[in-house]
């Protein structure tokens, strides 16, 4: 130990510069808050320590600056407040001495970032320093410049940084390149400007010269079209050359990294190939030998060879390769995929997602193996495998992939279950060719992990349900038995309540027996049993408390012998604290007492809505299908509708764009938002009353009875006491809007709606630091006819910008032409519209139609983005028009 | 490109940070926190990756640290092993076998070593001699600064003795 801080002070000392110096040295105080047995003794020592630093700012001590901004430095690691440094910063800047420079933009670079006004101040010194005759200085400059500086910055210096690209200094040229880098990231449009010098760059011999302008040319090819048509001209030759020298060099001890030259080089000049040869079949053409070269020669089993092997297989894959080659490719995947090596495995994984663009069947070969991996120890590895056996499911596979995955549930981490549950259910509905397997598939995982399944997903389950009538008996009787099991499982509990609700004379007779079920003997007692049992263990759920209360009321009539005890269950509740309970409870109990000749019509069987108008809405509204890493919060049942909701004041500018289905679903708009929270009770108790009417109905009113009903109490839980119980106001013109069939619909999320900006700001916009999760892409809009996907990239300087690849696909069997796709954002947003691959989508999903959107959003960290879409085209040279609205971006764009 | 490079003790607590994308305070703090929760409770045979809010964090440990860096999605894992081991290598040599206690007490060099390796969040120099030969010469430069302060004190002392 004594030796170590011998050594250690003996460094340290360059830092205590001043042998006249007071006060601690950096040295003693950095011991000093490491002996601090507590966080109080540390927080105190520098409160001290910070207390000897501000004194020695306002007194101007030149000689203790040096020293204290190293202090500063420490204690701004340590998570401590150092904004009153700042200014000193500058003065160390602004200095003559090396050491003095050194320290003060290393304090620069920490204890400022971008953002800070403060930073504008250093310009100056910063242009004094790039044109310093030394260089190491020019170098700790150009240093500073590319890692903090802001868009007014790089415009202000970027001459400088162009004139350093020249320069004889190996050190300076380098630096300045990657400097540029972020000049270009920050102000694109100077990109122009540095391509020429970039490629000048390429010729030299020197290899951090060479790494410099390789990485400075992947990032002009992303900020600008022209740099990337100017680079494909000049430099294919150059990386080619580079690649070729790099990859036949001799040892070279400078560069080796277990017995290959220089694999960072090799790497980005990979990746720069990579998107030269993106979509150019002659630039592909020209680097296929060296690709073969690099994949053949390389040997894998050093990790730096298999990162050079993984970019070129990547490299491969992405450009235009000749099949040769990209047989080459799957086979080094294989190889990967079979290691043992967790690492390796990882990426072999990110492989197979890159190669199903390729080579689909090459992919479905290792299905095996990437189920397999679902089932890892590794986390990390089971999220990436997972993403990949969605994209694998097809017609064929889906029964068999999908048993795996259910199996599996049983065993997965509580963790991972919550991300499985979404890919089974969007898998499972995606593929359900027939209802039977799409009901029990749908059984079993709400069995099995009911609480980690979203409230959307068993609400599109009810409505499979209540259509398909010659099931509902095997349901409600499926259901039944589940629920003895598995009494646990929230969701489970639920769909089987409202279930028994229903259909619960199915459940007693056995009708609507189908050939493999066996039957059961369920008595009515039972069946209210159930339910009872459920009420009482679900104490503190509202939602299931609500739905056992209807379930039972529902039971009344249906079996009318035991109506007594039902009546007995649900006055239990009358002095329930829950408002909404107590209500249910004091009203259902006097229509079970008093109201019995209206009973059986008030409480038929709920109308059957209809499921592809639900089907589509809920694709417009929620994020529907892809991976979810965690239930956006605005995805409540009541959100479910609620673009359809907030289309009402022309006076916002959002208004308009959220009015998107004002044509296809007409009066709900006005309806929704002028009804008052809560008067679903109206609703369901109104059914019966209006029954004939709705049944003739648009669909998309019934479909909001549904969900009407769906979201009972869905805000209570959330929202805490409603406003709900007041009768809503609205009541009256609501019920007899409901005898006229025009609409009968109502909004649960009471808080949530009636601002107009709800919607957009109800999405998560909360996780805005560097802003992401998981997915890069979504699906946009799925209707029964097309579907659209968006990627997205985002730039990670500028959190504001993204762009989106849209891919349309065409699911209908005719194709479309004419195709034109329409995009409009609220004010806030910025939007460009690439033009469109082409305007005829092929037939039946066979090739698809692409288009770059891209997209600032000047609120960005404020609002989510929010895109209206329009889709125009020609079927027989018949006019179609289709549109909708995204809003289940990713949170954080 | 990196985003960000973060060293982090077995106990957790930062012994680097370096951020190439803009983080507030805050959010710096709160990424720190998510991080170590996320990676100092993963086993040591699982792979030295973590999938975190649509970013990589690829992480190795050496004795008591952890050298992690957050990259995009599609950057390439593996060369990323290959910097942090670059930069521990570097460091080992600057240091002579490097120990936690090294990069506490000179935290400063560990950051003037690694501002050579990296700008912008890109790799700046794959070979460790010019990496070395760059620090020594700006060291020295620094020595003879301190030097030269060192007599002018001197002469100073001496003369008003």
């Amino acid at each position: 130990m004594d030796t170590v801080e011998k050594i250690v002070e003996e460094f340290a000392s360059d830092i205590a510069m001043s042998p006249f110096s007071s006060g601690t040295r950096l040295r003693d105080m950095i011991r000093a808050i490491r002996a601090c047995k507590t966080a109080a003794e540390e927080r105190a020592v520098v409160r001290r320590e910070c207390a000897e630093i501000r004194a020695a700012i306002s007194e101007n001590e030149q000689e203790l600056r040096h020293r204290n901004m190293a202090k500063l430095m420490f204690i701004h690691m340590l998570g401590y407040p150092t904004h009153f440094g700042q200014m000193e910063c500058l003065k160390l800047i602004a200095a003559t001495g090396y050491p003095e420079k050194r320290i003060g933009y290393l304090g620069l670079m920490l204890l400022l970032d971008e953002r800070q006004e403060v930073l504008m101040l250093v310009t100056n010194s910063l242009k004094q320093d790039l044109n310093h005759s030394n260089q190491f200085i020019v170098g700790l400059a150009l240093c500073a410049l590319g890692n903090i500086c802001s868009a007014e910055m790089a415009r202000d210096l970027s001459p400088e940084v162009e004139r350093l690209m020249r320069s004889r200094e190996v050190n300076t040229k380098k630096k300045a390149a990657l400097c540029s880098i972020r000049i270009v990231r920050k102000v694109p449009d100077l990109a122009e400007n540095f391509m020429g010098l970039a490629s000048l760059l390429l010729k030299e011999k020197h290899h951090g010269i060479l790494i410099s302008a390789v990485q400075l040319c992947t990032e002009l090819c992303k900020a600008s079209k022209d740099a990337l048509e100017y680079l494909r001209k000049n430099c294919i030759e150059g990386l080619v050359r580079i690649l070729r020298d790099v990859s036949n060099s001799s040892y070279a001890p400078e560069y080796d990294v277990a017995g290959i030259s220089d694999p960072f080089l090799h790497i980005r000049v990979l990746k720069l190939m990579r998107i030269l040869g993106q979509g150019d079949a002659d630039c592909s053409e020209y680097m296929n030998d060296i690709l073969a070269q690099v994949a053949t020669k390389t040997e894998s089993n050093k990790n730096a060879a298999n990162a050079i092997l993984y970019e070129c297989v990547q490299t491969i894959m992405g450009i235009e390769a000749t099949s040769g080659l990209c047989v080459l490719a799957i086979n080094i995947l294989g190889r990967f995929l079979s290691n043992r090596d967790n690492n390796i495995r990882y990426v072999a994984l990110n492989m197979l997602m890159r190669a199903i663009n390729v080579d689909t069947q090459a992919v479905q070969r290792h299905r095996t193996t990437i189920l397999e991996c679902v089932k890892d120890a590794d986390a990390s590895i089971r999220k990436r495998a997972l993403e990949l056996v969605f994209l694998l499911v097809n017609d064929t596979n889906v029964k068999p992939l999908t048993k795996e995955l259910v199996d599996y549930l049983d065993l997965a981490d509580p963790d991972f279950k919550e991300d499985l549950t979404a890919k089974i259910c969007s898998i499972v509905e995606k593929f359900s060719q027939d209802k039977l397997w799409y009901l029990d598939q749908m059984f079993k995982v709400l069995s099995l992990a009911g609480n980690h399944v979203k409230d959307d997903v068993w609400h599109a389950l009810v409505v499979v349900i209540s259509n398909a009538s010659e099931l509902q008996g095997y349901s409600v009787r499926s259901l039944y038995m589940a629920l003895q099991a598995f009494v646990d499982q929230g969701s489970l509990v639920r769909v089987a309540v409202w279930c028994i609700g229903e259909y619960g004379e199915m459940l007693v007779n056995n009708i609507g027996m189908l050939q493999l079920e066996e039957p059961i003997t369920v008595t009515e007692s039972d069946a209210v049993d159930a339910v009872q049992l459920t009420l009482n263990r679900y104490s503190a759920d509202v939602t299931t408390r609500a739905m056992c209360l209807v379930a039972l009321l529902k039971l009344s009539s249906r079996f009318p012998s035991i109506s007594e005890r039902i009546k007995q269950i649900v006055s239990q509740n009358k002095e329930n604290i829950v408002l909404e309970l107590q209500q249910r409870s004091i009203e259902f109990s006097s229509i079970i007492q008093r109201h019995q000749s209206i009973r059986p019509s008030l409480l038929e069987r709920m109308p059957v809505l209809d499921e592809a108008s639900y089907l589509v809405k809920r694709a417009s509204t929620t994020q529907g299908t892809l991976a979810a890493d965690k239930p956006a919060p605005a995805v409540t049942p009541g959100g479910l509708k609620l673009p359809n909701g907030v289309a009402k004041p022309a006076t916002s500018p959002l208004a308009d764009l959220l009015d998107l289905s004002s044509d296809d679903v007409p009066a709900i708009a006005t309806a929704s938002t002028t009804t008052a929270p809560n008067d679903f009770l109206q609703d369901l108790l109104g059914i019966g009353g209006v029954n004939s009417s709705t049944a003739g109905a648009p669909s998309s009113s019934s479909t909001d009875i549904l969900i009407d009903l769906l979201s009972i109490g869905s805000s209570t839980s959330q929202n805490g006491p409603p406003a709900a119980d007041f009768s809503p106001p609205q009541a009256t013109d609501l019920l007899g809007s409901l005898s006229s069939s025009t609409s009968i619909s109502g909004i649960k999320s009471a808080p949530a709606v009636p601002q107009d900006m709800d919607l957009l700001d109800g999405l998560p916009s909360n996780t805005s630091i560097s802003g992401v999760d998981n997915h890069s892409s979504i699906m946009a809009f799925q209707s029964a006819t097309l579907k659209i996907n968006f990627d997205f990239k985002r730039h990670p300087g500028k959190p504001q910008e993204t762009t989106i690849h849209a891919t349309f696909t065409n699911l209908t069997s005719t194709s479309y032409t004419d195709f034109v796709f329409q995009a409009a954002v609220p004010k806030f947003i910025q939007l460009r519209l690439d033009p469109a691959s082409g305007n005829v989508v092929p037939a039946s999903g066979n090739g698809s139609v692409t288009q770059g959107l891209s997209v600032t959003n000047n609120q960005h960290g404020q609002k989510p983005l929010a895109i209206r879409i329009r889709m125009s085209y020609k079927v027989n040279g018949e006019d179609r028009l289709e549109q909708g609205q995204v809003s289940n971006f990713p949170p954080g764009l | 490109m990196i985003n960000f490079v973060l060293l982090i003790s077995r106990q957790g607590k930062v012994r680097l940070t370096k951020w190439y994308s803009p983080y507030t305070q805050k959010e710096r703090t709160k990424v720190i926190r998510e991080l170590s929760g996320l990676i100092l409770t993963r086993g040591p045979k699982l792979c030295n990756f973590v999938e975190w809010r649509g970013y990589k964090v690829v992480y190795r440990r050496y004795a008591s640290l952890y050298f992690c860096m957050c990259i995009d999605a599609d950057d390439n894992e593996l060369e990323v092993l290959e910097i942090i081991h670059h930069f521990v290598e570097i460091l080992d040599r600057y240091f002579g076998s490097v120990c936690e206690l090294d990069l506490i007490f000179n935290f400063h060099k560990a950051y003037y070593i690694l501002d050579e390796i990296l700008i912008a969040g890109e790799l700046q120099e794959s070979s460790k001699k010019n990496v070395a030969r760059l620090i020594a010469a700006q060291d020295s430069l620094v020595e003879a600064a301190k030097e030269e302060a060192n007599s002018i004190s001197n002469i100073i002392a001496q003369a008003t003795k």
